[in-house]
């Protein structure tokens, strides 16, 4: 696995990247779907380095944390405040993003009521086993990386009969706000960097239309620098070539038909509907939410939540311009100085993948 | 958050249940969203679950590339060495 962080590596793909970006009659501007590639891209000091070869890297809307509207946040944080002896379970960045109500860290639970921070959705299901006096709710929340996980949780559940446990669901999947982005044209993107793990999950086939229908060349890659430069000098190669396709350059771990178990149990508990993304607004089959049969496990039909949905940004917070790569976290004014991981003002300065936390932990000379 | 942490099976149970080794640590992991794995595999653990198994053959071949590229690099430099020698 070294091979993968050796700087010989590293300056011998970037050269190659150089020669053929010399052969453009422009710096080719690449969308780095996933946040956790805008963390390798930053942690190796890529960005700059690809800048020199000639590549504009832009941040796209791959943290799940970031573009879960505000009101969904509202809702859990109302949901532990407003009950009394509840426990919402939910990853630890979900804590800390910011609200109009404050932050699920910061909120003063009802009586007997808590916000527990798990690694997996399945310790949920062990918190309702073993706190039967209680309603237990997680606040789940992934692309399809992560979706599989909360459905086979989901089933569980549902086949155990738990009366005590239910899911408020933040799932988005990845392929439709591609599309809004490119549609909206209010940036010209040159190639994608697909995320490798929401793919070891879908596989090839639902990034095609990118390459067929709007003629975008992109890259499936994993998450270690050369992953990344691999897949930049495949995009490269493609924009040479005049064609577009999605190559699969993390093909140690990503099949071109995805994961089918993972896929079968999302289709059998989950279905799309139409969803809000912070930043980029309603998007047709963007999100997934519990099949009518499971409805007792759904949060939002057990305790009554109307949510909308379409609530963005704090004032002053332009985290939803972030996602859709129209500005960087630098041109937001409250970066730094208001906005630090310390005191977040806005979800993408929360995530250790949302682009504002990166920058800021990355650029050393901004501090 | 799809951060994923490639591990090799230590344990795996009829109920799919069971440990990766991570770095010497042991991770409690599902395995119900894959086939056929046993004792020895690589897999990529993401939030407690196994999403992936690694194909050894294909890493190789990336890895093999990419060694590739760095002794073609190193020969370069070597090259672009000698050749600002000569200049002198
Ligand atoms: S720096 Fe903070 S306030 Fe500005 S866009 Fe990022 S998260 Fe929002």
């Amino acid at each position: 696995m070294k091979e993968l962080r050796d700087k010989r590596v590293i300056r011998g793909l970037l050269s190659e990247i150089e020669k053929r970006t010399q052969e453009l009659p422009y710096s080719p501007r690449i969308m780095e779907v996933c946040g956790t590639h805008t963390m390798t891209v930053h942690r190796y000091g890529l960005k700059n380095m690809l800048e020199r070869a000639g590549v504009k890297m832009v941040s796209g809307p791959g943290c799940p944390v970031c573009i879960t509207p505000n009101e969904i946040h509202e809702a859990a944080i109302g949901l532990v405040t407003e009950n009394e002896n509840f426990i919402l379970t939910t990853f630890g960045d979900m804590t800390r993003v910011p609200t109009r109500k404050s932050s699920l860290q910061k909120a003063v639970p009802a009586a007997g009521s808590m916000v527990k921070i798990v690694y997996s959705p399945r310790e949920s299901l062990e918190i309702a086993v073993s706190n039967p006096e209680k309603q237990i709710v997680f606040f789940g929340v992934g692309f399809e990386t992560t979706i599989p996980a909360i459905a086979l949780t989901l089933k569980e559940a549902f086949e155990k009969s738990l009366a005590n446990f239910s899911i408020l669901s933040a799932l988005w999947i990845i392929p439709p706000p591609l599309r809004a982005i490119v549609e909206a044209k209010e940036i010209a993107i040159d190639g994608f960097l697909y995320p490798g793990h929401v793919s070891t999950i879908i596989g090839v086939k639902p990034y095609q239309f990118i390459a067929e229908e709007f003629g975008i060349p992109g890259a499936i890659t994993g998450f270690e620098p050369s992953d990344i430069l691999l897949g930049l000098s495949s995009i490269l190669d493609q924009i040479k070539e005049g064609k577009a396709t999605v190559a699969n350059e993390y093909s140690r771990v990503v099949r071109a038909s995805g994961n089918p178990k993972a896929l079968a149990v999302m289709e059998e508990m989950l279905e799309t509907k139409d969803a809000y993304w912070r930043g980029l607004g309603l998007i047709p089959q963007s999100g997934l939410k519990i099949k009518k049969e499971y409805s007792a496990y759904d949060a939002e039909v057990r305790f009554n939540l109307s949510i909308k949905g379409g609530s963005g940004d704090l004032p002053g917070c332009r985290c939803g311009e972030v996602l859709q790569g129209l500005i960087f976290p630098p041109q937001c004014p409250l970066f730094v100085k208001k906005c630090n991981p310390d005191s977040p003002h806005g979800p993408c300065m929360v995530s250790f993948e949302g682009a504002c936390f990166v920058y800021y932990k990355y650029n050393p000379k901004i501090k | 958050m799809c951060l994923g942490i490639p591990a090799r099976v230590v344990q795996i149970d009829e109920s799919d249940l069971g440990k990766v080794d991570y770095l010497g640590t042991r991770v409690i992991t599902n395995f119900a969203l894959l086939e056929n794995i046993k004792v020895g595999d690589w897999v990529i653990v993401h939030a407690g679950f196994a999403i992936s198994k690694l194909n050894e053959e294909e890493a190789r071949e990336t890895f093999s590339i990419l060694k590739e590229m760095a002794e073609k690099e190193a020969l370069e430099n070597k090259h672009k060495e000698r050749k600002k020698q000569g200049k002198k």
